[in-house]
């Protein structure tokens, strides 16, 4: 069984006199115990609000949140509050976006980390600022001691993601979920951050759910890959299959617009044209149609359905009437 | 009652958008203000005041409670004690120093303005945190509560408390002043608060399991203090001008064995024709003070203002 299992997971915000608003419509997907699996998507497609609501943090009022969502055999989505409450940070973990504001200005790094040792773990104050210096010493921040005494802002911004991701860690979480944990970051520090991540997710075997908009973050991570767009998974695949024989329309411009390092001088990136519209009905047809370049009639009057790729061999589901030739896409790869 | 709400108002979105920052800004506006020289006019006077007031029972000359120059005093003839040697500033109706009163009087109106300002913090924080914190119905009607009384002009509001009491004395003067600002507070916590509960760092603190004590009181409350302190401020100037328009208005301390330059000025008011030092003075120390307070105050909240930063 795995260890986190998403079912047709649905969130749709209702504020009074606005039109309903489906940010995640039918999301499914799996994490294996000590897994990577990445979320991918341009920004919007409701990365955020996925792992919001699996964390129980969305609000409560104006959001029906509708499907499934297990851990370890447990359904989240109809514990009470306070049952949620005692799992969070014990046993689900989440970095997010900006290190800065994602730690209290006006209470130490200390104390933020020692908080949820004698919150969760039972530790006494004592014992839990001892284990607090060990755990900033293992995200690689130097003098832990003295760091546990300072503010937020003392440090700098590789440092307070480091911290983050020492708090997010501090009960041993099984699953750990990361949402964009380097888009605020300098990019020489990006690196870092990720390998750090990558490092300890593999030495303590915690699952993590990778959420990112950036494929090349994706790439070094993950073992398998959910493509988002607007609000539903498009391409599910292994890394190395979704990379090398990229298949949905949508991944492939994704792909060919990171920049590649072996790509011949002066060649341009080609980025996806036009942008995600929250008014695209997919009831009836695909999203991606008007930003399509394979797109087909019947693509804006049926809606594609999730479905195992008929040509190329592999666990990999699509949600396509058209996909990318699978010899075109190695062709370019090739070219390129 | 809506430039007073969205005065407020302003002054709470101030915490939200600083929040950041935090300790830095903290760092920042004290660098901003101690060049300031409004902030430097204003704390020079406060500091002065406060020092007066600890150091008065030294530096007046007389009791203040002794009608020493009794016997000049004719009520009948409307005679009272001129300055005179040893009176720098001649005697008060009764024949008691008027410098002395003046001096020791500092005292008794420091302690009308704190007290009356931490009655109305208390109470705000109070009725602030409950609405900020747990939203819903409570934060509906607190707030609605808060609506009324703010709807209602101070001065009007502190009279009508000031009158519920049969005899009036020192306290019911300080708690009719303090009533007044609660509803203040509140909606000035209530509208930090709100915003920290939409914070990251509040949904980080969410994220890991904190306990929602530890949410409302480590995560939320003293991130919102800040508008608050700017504004306790500005009120300990408010009240002290309250306290002193009760006096006038009848409804101040009678028992004026202890002086307060409030009650002073509402005494003098008979005799302000033909003895305006009696009310002089008095009147010009709580302009001053007010003064410094408000100074003090206005130039705290440019500094934690980022609009106003340059
Ligand atoms: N509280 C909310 N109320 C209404 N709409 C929201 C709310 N939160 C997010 N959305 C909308 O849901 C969509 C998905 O948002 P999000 O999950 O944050 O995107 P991203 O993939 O960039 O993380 C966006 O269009 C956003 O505007
Ligand atoms: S279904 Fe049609 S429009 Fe949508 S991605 Fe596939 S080919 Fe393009
Ligand atoms: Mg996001």
């Amino acid at each position: 069984m795995a260890l986190l299992e998403v079912r047709d997971l649905s969130v749709v915000f209702q504020r009074r006199g606005e039109r309903p608003f489906t940010a995640v419509d039918g999301v499914s997907f799996d994490v294996e115990p000590g897994q990577t699996v990445g979320l991918v998507g341009e920004s919007g497609c409701g990365k955020s609000v996925t792992s919001l609501a699996i964390m129980g943090l969305l609000a409560k009022r104006g959001v029906k949140i509708s499907g499934s969502a297990k851990f370890d055999g447990t359904e989240l989505l109809s514990l009470s509050d306070r049952q949620m409450r005692d799992r969070r940070g014990r046993d689900l973990g989440m970095v997010f976006q900006d290190p800065l504001s994602s730690l209290n200005p006006v209470v130490s790094i200390g104390l933020q980390v020692t908080e949820v040792l004698e919150r969760h773990r039972d530790m006494s104050r004592k014992q839990a600022s001892v284990e607090a210096a060990e755990l900033l010493e293992k995200v690689g921040i130097p003098d832990p001691k003295r760091r546990l005494s300072e503010y937020p802002h003392q440090l700098s911004g590789g440092m307070r993601q480091r911290a983050l991701i020492a708090i997010a860690l501090a009960c041993r979480p099984r699953l750990l979920i990361a949402d964009e944990p380097t888009t605020a970051l300098d990019v020489t520090i990006q690196a870092q951050i990720l390998a750090l991540l990558a490092d300890l997710v593999r030495d303590t075997e915690t699952a993590l759910i990778m959420i990112t908009h950036d494929l090349g973050v994706v790439a070094g991570l993950c073992d398998e890959v959910n493509v988002l767009y607007a609000g539903r998974v498009v391409e599910r695949a292994g890394r190395h299959d979704l990379f090398r024989v990229p298949r949905h329309p949508y991944t492939h411009g994704l792909l060919a617009s990171i920049p590649r390092l072996d790509a011949p001088r002066g060649e341009r990136l080609s980025p996806i044209k036009g942008s995600v519209s929250d008014n695209i009905p997919w009831t009836t047809g695909c999203a991606f149609a008007p930003r399509c370049p394979n797109a087909l009639d019947t693509c804006v009057q049926v809606t594609p359905a999730m479905e195992p790729d008929p040509v190329v061999a592999g666990p990999r589901l699509l949600r396509c009437h058209n996909p990318v030739e699978p010899a075109t896409a190695a062709e370019q790869e090739i070219m390129s | 009652m809506s430039t007073r709400t969205d005065k407020i108002d302003a002054l709470s979105e101030q915490a939200a958008r600083g929040d950041d920052a935090g300790v830095s800004l903290a760092a920042a506006a004290w660098r901003r203000l101690r060049r300031n020289p409004v902030f430097l006019v204003g704390s020079t006077i406060v500091l002065l005041f406060v020092v007066l007031a600890i150091l008065s029972p030294f530096l007046a000359p007389h009791d203040p409670a002794v009608p020493m120059l009794g016997d000049q005093v004719v009520r009948a003839r409307n005679q009272i004690p001129p300055v005179q040697e040893g009176h720098p500033l001649g005697g008060d109706q009764v024949g008691r120093d008027l410098l002395s009163r003046v001096l020791i009087g500092s005292q008794q109106t420091l302690l009308v303005g704190v007290l009356a300002t931490l009655i109305g913090l208390a109470g705000g924080l109070v009725l602030g945190t409950l609405a900020g914190a747990m939203g819903g119905w409570v934060d509906t009607v607190v707030m609605r509560a808060v609506d009324v009384m703010l709807s209602i002009p101070g001065l009007l509001l502190a009279v009508s408390i000031g009158a519920l009491f049969a005899r009036p004395n020192q306290y019911t003067v300080i708690l009719a002043v303090a009533v007044v600002q609660i509803p203040v507070f509140a909606r000035l916590l209530r509208g930090s608060m709100l915003a920290q509960r939409h914070s990251d760092h509040v949904l980080a603190a969410r994220a890991l399991g904190v306990r929602q004590r530890s949410i409302v009181f480590r995560h939320m409350l003293p991130n919102s203090l800040g508008p608050v302190i700017v504004q306790a401020t500005l009120v300990l100037a408010i009240a002290i001008i309250e306290a002193a328009a009760l006096s006038f208005l009848g409804l101040g301390n009678p028992d004026d064995r202890l002086p307060e330059w409030g009650q002073m000025l509402g005494q003098a008011q008979n005799v302000i024709d033909s003895h305006p030092q009696l009310a002089f003075w008095p009147a010009g120390c709580i302009i001053v003070v007010a003064l410094g307070f408000t100074l003090m105050g206005e130039s705290l909240r440019e500094a934690l203002d980022p609009k106003s930063r340059r």
